[in-house]
């Protein structure tokens, strides 16, 4: 029997960014915010020291700061008549866990979508025509454009102090940065991050092919910062342990280092850790959210009562908890009706490794930073004609490698033996000469009618609560764009001067074993009809309007970019909503 | 929010008038009350009367001596347990003499000899003040001295000594912030309590007036106008900053100062800061010299190496760190100190700096007590006393290994 507590005006679920941007809106309000966070409590000295952490073993291959598959997990299949089994460890994919989420292990890529992703149903039919696009192509517009986003991105860019070269003021096209973004209202907060060795021989190589490359914008800060909260930001040490780790150098944007040393002075916020919200309770109608309940570290169930609710989970868990607590219509591809669990996507992402003579280059890729690197956005979203080449959607590419980390940076020419004397051999003689950009193709991933979220009928997790099971795969127009994708990078990292290029296409069948990103989006997406999407402009739920759903599980398919900085803008962008609109009359806030 | 702290006040003063206790203070006078509210920080009597994470002024805090712990005692106006039913004669007594309401003498971890220089009608203000806030019933044994030390009796002898009654007298040839300045590092504010070397006998040596001294196993550093270990080089500006703020271009407070930034002079009138820091480049240090050890000493080259591993990410290889954010080691004084008591804890155990409403950050300096030994940790302490062109006495292993004994059985 769940104990009550007292009620709060408001609650939310996770307190990773948006949970945390959100809760300094909302107690800025003056309300009483509780935030109950599934993880535990993190801070960045305590909790990532720099004297430990970096620290391959541990929090690379052994996965330290994620969610263990024990306490929850997610069942996996391609196609719709497969029958999907649970994912035992994690792979394409890292689900966060604790304060701060995936804030705290990101590479702090932080980049803005183009307009025309936004709107891109509308932009592509009218390019190309309807017919361009597969039949079974679910894209949709979002409901909001770049233009009512620039002021949220350009308030999350100022929270993290963004380092990067403007493309864009005003409309004014700026030397060195990147000419295809959307107009900003001013520079970035900080200047971009000096380049290492590869990045600075990437951009040359690429402005020789015509190309007018840029630095990647980045969390990870260019010099000292002092964000509008009044926290203070450190220079990024170019140590290269970013993603999966987090930075006890204050030089990374996260929860930790630009929200919650304040929030936590403030007397009108509380956190409970180490608690699992399982169910948004709704009244008898349904339509209004009471609540929500949950379990502590000793299994306890308690019930929180608000009056409104932030859920502001990883998008996956979203879902999920929506589909547990039976608000809105599951999404059931057949029949085509339904919208939780709808519009499910990933990042299509491949890499090239080029190597180089050892005598010649010398790259030290040890220092880097999570996002460092030297871009070109000739080939994102429609920022080409796509009519010759017969698919849509696009890709960032960049020498962005993000570390030369012992265990994982060992990268050997194809066709060295893959252990042994030989293979030590080759690491040896190229660790140093070899570009090795991780994430060097940053493609989009549209959605699809067969790829989309539902709960399995099989497996169920700790409460017995049927898991929720993944259908995704890789459709032909991905495929398709990743190979153009990775040769017109090839052609860079040739340029470069490499003796060898190794090519890795990304290939169907989609492979959940070998990490891409954690870059999964959709499912309870934004738009301007609540019969495609979950929740309108405004992240508010269509059928229960005290609730609010918070991150990347609002997107209606993936654009070519990381997704943090448009989550950022979003949670921004929803909390002025409420704040100018909903608290002083609470209600849907666009008609159904 | 001032509106309704200033009803929740009103509510108690009735309360508290209806008991017709608590000396002779009209509970309606709220200029006295908030003269003494802000007095009471100045003298920061809630650091030592307060058991964190319990009721405040209501006692149980154990300040340890070198002489054993001495239990605060619980101030709220409880007639019982607090000092509700004590005359004002009784509490000024207390407070600016050192005697008990029973004619025992209090023990001078009470720092009666510098609230001596506070008036009579400013410490009843603070009681004024005291009266507002919520009786707590809570006893409180606060001698747990061992013998002889238990004896009350020898603090005549004490008070003999080092103890000097009277309230502050201005200085004609200061000027008004000076004087300002010298009474409350002198009076309220106590600083020598911590800052001014002690006897044996736990009195102050007043030829080394704040010259820095050890306390509870930190060193609270010279805080005189010394360019070398003093704060001399600060500017009136960066001394203000820090005791607002606990940061500056330079220096981070930790340990017992940042309880005394987050409790007390974060809080105080800017006036009053700027007051302080005045007075206190004024205040003469030490004429001696260090001479610098040679960069070619081995212990040198050691502890450049592994200061090069192992700090200078944030504190930069200039040592300049991070205004703010990560303390100047080039420039700070701190390092410089004779005794390396507070270097060697904040490598062997890491450091929290204080969290303020002007500087939230709070950043942190992980601990290194299990990544180096003894002799690293007193090379690369060496190295950051000696580089950047300042000179300090080089610290050895067997510093270290002492400290790391010591700190063995005390908190965080």
């Amino acid at each position: 029997m769940a104990r009550r507590l007292p009620k709060k005006d408001v609650v939310i679920i996770g307190l990773g960014w948006t949970g945390s941007i959100m809760a300094h809106e909302l107690t800025d309000e003056g309300l009483d915010v509780v935030a109950i966070e599934r993880g535990p409590w993190r801070d960045a000295p305590t909790d990532f020291p720099t004297s430990y952490m970096q620290d391959e073993l541990r929090y690379r291959i052994r996965h330290e700061l994620f969610l263990r598959p024990d306490q929850l997990t997610f069942t996996f299949r391609n196609k719709i008549d497969q029958t999907a089994l649970p994912i035992r460890s994690w792979g394409a994919f890292m689900p966060p866990n604790g304060v701060g989420g995936g804030g705290v292990h990101w590479n702090a890529e932080t980049w803005r979508f183009l307009p025309s992703d936004f709107v891109v149903r509308t932009h592509l039919t009218e390019r190309y025509g309807a017919s361009f696009l597969p039949d079974d192509m679910t894209i949709q517009d979002w409901g909001v454009t770049y233009a009512d986003m620039e002021p949220y991105y350009d308030q999350f860019e100022y929270l993290c102090g963004t380092s990067g070269t403007a493309g864009n003021v005003k409309g004014q096209i700026q030397e060195g940065g990147n000419p295809f973004e959307g107009p900003r209202a001013r520079p970035y907060p900080t200047p971009a991050q000096a380049q290492p060795f590869g990045a600075t021989l990437f951009a040359k190589a690429a402005r020789e092919l015509g190309y007018k490359p840029f630095p990647q914008p980045s969390g990870n800060l260019s010099k000292p910062y002092v964000n509008p909260l009044g926290l203070r930001m450190g220079q990024c040490t170019y140590c290269g342990f970013c993603e999966w780790f987090g930075c006890g150098n204050y030089s990374k944007a996260s929860p930790q280092t630009t929200i919650l040393p304040v929030l936590i002075r403030k007397s009108n916020f509380s956190l409970r850790d180490n608690s699992e919200v399982v169910r948004i309770n709704t009244d008898a109608s349904g339509k209004r959210a009471t609540g929500v309940t949950f379990v502590d570290s000793s299994l306890q169930e308690w019930e929180q009562p608000a009056d409104l609710v932030i859920l502001s989970a990883y998008s996956m868990f979203n879902v999920q908890l929506l589909l547990h607590s039976k608000i809105s219509q599951p999404y059931d591809p057949v029949a085509n009706t339904g919208v939780v669990g709808r519009n499910f996507t990933h990042q299509t992402i491949s890499s090239v490794n080029g190597f180089f003579d050892n005598k010649k280059f010398n790259f030290n890729p040890f220092i880097a930073s999570g996002s460092i690197g030297m871009c070109i956005d000739e080939f994102n979203g429609d920022n080409f004609d796509h009519g010759p080449h017969g698919f849509v959607g696009g890709a960032y590419m960049g020498q962005v490698q993000t570390g030369g980390r012992p265990i994982e940076t060992t990268v050997v020419p194809p066709g060295t033996p893959k252990w042994g004397a030989k293979w030590k051999t080759a690491v040896r003689d190229n660790y140093l000469s070899t570009v090795k950009p991780g994430t060097g193709v940053h493609g989009s991933f549209y959605s699809y009618r067969d790829v989309y979220l539902d709960l399995d009928p099989t497996y169920t997790d700790r409460f017995s609560r049927p898991l929720m099971r993944m259908t995704i795969d890789l459709h032909d127009n991905e495929i398709k764009q990743n190979r153009f994708m990775t040769d017109k990078f090839a052609e860079i990292i040739k340029a470069m001067g490499a003796n060898v290029v190794d090519k890795q296409y990304r290939t169907a069948p989609y492979d959940i074993t070998t990490y891409q990103t954690t870059h999964l989006n959709g499912g309870v997406i934004m738009g301007a009809d609540p019969k495609t999407s979950v929740v309108n402009r405004y992240l508010q739920n269509w059928d229960v309007s005290n609730l609010f759903v918070l991150g990347a599980s609002a997107f209606p398919q993936n654009a070519g970019y990381n997704p943090t900085g448009t989550v950022g803008a979003l949670a921004f962008w929803a909390a002025e909503a409420i704040r100018s609109q909903y608290l002083k009359h609470p209600g849907p806030l666009v008609d159904a | 929010m001032p509106l309704r702290g200033a009803f929740a006040c009103a509510a108690v003063l009735l309360f508290t008038s209806a008991l017709a206790v608590a000396g002779e203070s009209d509970p309606q006078d709220f200029t006295q009350i908030k003269k003494g509210q802000y007095l009471a920080i100045l003298a920061d009597c809630g650091s030592c009367h307060t058991l964190p994470g319990h009721r405040r002024f209501a006692g149980g805090l154990p300040i340890e001596t070198p002489f054993g712990n001495i239990v605060a005692p619980n101030i709220t106006p409880d007639p019982e347990t607090g000092v509700g039913a004590w005359s004002d004669d009784e509490f000024d007594a207390a407070v600016r003499r050192g005697i008990r309401r029973d004619g025992a003498l209090l023990y001078p971890a009470m720092p009666f000899n510098a609230y001596t220089k506070m008036t009579r009608e400013e410490v009843l203000a603070i009681r004024a003040y005291l009266n507002t806030v919520e009786p707590v019933h809570h006893a409180v044994v606060a001698n747990t001295l061992p013998f002889p030390f238990n004896i009350r009796i020898a603090m005549r002898v004490w008070d003999a000594l080092y103890f000097t009654e009277g309230v502050y007298k201005p200085d004609p040839a200061k000027s008004a912030e000076w004087n300002r300045g010298a009474y409350l590092v002198s009076g309220p504010a106590h600083c020598g309590a911590c800052h001014t070397p002690k006897t044996l006998l736990g009195g102050d040596k007043a030829a080394q007036y704040l010259q820095g001294s050890k306390i509870q196993g930190w060193f609270a550093p010279d805080i005189t106008g010394d360019k070398a270990r003093g704060i001399g080089n600060w500017s009136v500006a960066e001394i203000a900053a820090y005791l607002k703020g606990g940061h500056n271009q330079v220096a981070a407070a930790t340990g017992p100062m940042a309880d005394a930034v987050s409790l007390s002079t974060s809080q105080w009138k800017d006036s009053d800061l700027n007051s302080i820091a005045v007075y206190l480049k004024s205040v003469p240090g030490r004429q001696d010299t260090a001479t610098p050890l040679s960069a070619g000493d081995p212990v040198m080259t050691a502890g450049a190496a592994i200061y090069r591993d192992t700090c200078s990410a944030c504190h930069m290889l200039d040592g300049r760190g991070t205004a703010e954010l990560f303390p100047s080691l080039a420039a700070s004084s701190n390092v410089r100190s004779d005794d390396p008591a507070s270097l060697i804890r904040v490598v062997l155990r890491g450091a929290r700096s204080v969290a303020t409403a002007t500087e939230p950050t709070s950043p942190g300096m992980p601990s290194y007590g299990w990544q180096l030994n003894d002799a690293q940790v007193a090379a690369v302490l060496t190295y950051i006393r000696n580089a950047w062109g300042a000179a300090a006495p080089a610290v050895s292993a067997q510093d270290v290994t002492r400290e790391r004994s010591q700190l063995a059985s005390r908190p965080d």
